[in-house]
């Protein structure tokens, strides 16, 4: 399912609307900076709610910012409609990707949101390469897929 | 409720609104920014541009701060360092990226949009991050 451009407020442009998606991810990060002095980056946060990593900020104020992302998408689909998501057709995609999504990011210290965005906009020497490392690893993984006909 | 934890509240809702506006919480138009020989989609690239213009701001503001506006100071990670731990880290992350379309963040934002797929993936991503801590424990002791 797609929003309906005549039914929202919302920009029809798709790169409109992740210019827009992209700033309140940004503001947010920058809440959490200026705000509790600390780095938004969601696999870190997601660790200390779960208690696997034991630095970082209190584990409460970690678990609702983990708790406020998919309530945010939640009061997003009951003020515009449905968003859109074209999921993997296989359990094992998930069940891989999740389990290698999960260990990279903590043996790498960050994902898209640590080290994408908090630490490029930072110019960190650790996060500009951690970012072209991961995009550049992504991208062989999808042409690789692809080619060996395993792609969605 | 404490300040810190609504502040933490109000950043994790808008910054999961902001992943459904921006289009991220679908998997595969993520992963058609990362096919660049195929149909390729930038959009990736106007959110992570949207991301980094108030972030770069707020490192700005931050040099003026003697210490954060709800907490007793700042705690941030190094910049420098770069060891072959980071190096191999991201690169699986990229991979399992690549598998999936799919990351922490937009993954959580996806429990309330896909609950049970989204949930199989986080139970997983979890499942990875104490894999990680048992091999780093190894390696340190």
């Amino acid at each position: 399912m797609t929003l309906d451009p005549d039914l929202t407020i919302l920009p029809a442009d798709v790169w409109l609307r992740g210019y827009i998606g992209g700033t309140m991810i940004g503001i947010a990060a920058a809440i959490m900076l200026l705000g509790l002095g600390r780095i938004a980056g969601v696999s870190g946060l997601l660790a200390r709610t779960m208690a696997i990593s034991q630095s970082g900020m209190r584990k409460r104020v970690a678990a609702a910012f983990i708790v406020g992302l998919p309530l945010g998408g939640l009061l997003f689909e009951l003020a515009f409609g449905p968003v859109l998501t074209r999921y993997p057709p296989s359990m094992l995609m998930l069940v891989v990707g999740g389990t290698v999504v999960g260990f990279g990011t903590r043996l790498g210290s960050g994902c898209t949101s640590g080290h994408g965005v908090c630490g490029v906009s930072r110019l960190s020497p650790r996060s500009l390469l951690a970012t072209a490392t991961f995009i550049g690893s992504g991208m062989l993984t999808v042409i690789l897929m692809k080619y060996w006909e395993l792609g969605w | 409720m404490t300040r810190d934890i609504a502040i933490g509240l109000f950043a994790g809702i808008l910054f999961g609104a902001g992943l459904a506006l921006s289009g991220m919480a679908d998997p595969t138009r993520v992963r058609d920014f990362l096919d660049i020989l195929g149909n390729w989609d930038p959009t990736l690239l106007f959110v992570m541009g949207g991301a980094i213009v108030p972030m770069a701001i707020a490192w700005f503001v931050r040099m003026q701060l003697e210490k954060p506006l709800a907490a007793s100071r700042f705690a941030l990670p190094d910049t420098n360092p770069i060891d072959a731990r980071l190096l191999l880290g991201a690169v699986l992350f990229g991979i399992g990226w690549g598998i999936s379309g799919l990351c922490p963040g937009p993954a959580l934002v996806g429990i309330a949009l896909v609950p049970g797929s989204a949930l199989i993936f986080v139970v997983f991503m979890i499942f990875g991050m104490l894999m990680a801590r048992l091999v780093a424990r190894k390696e340190d002791s």
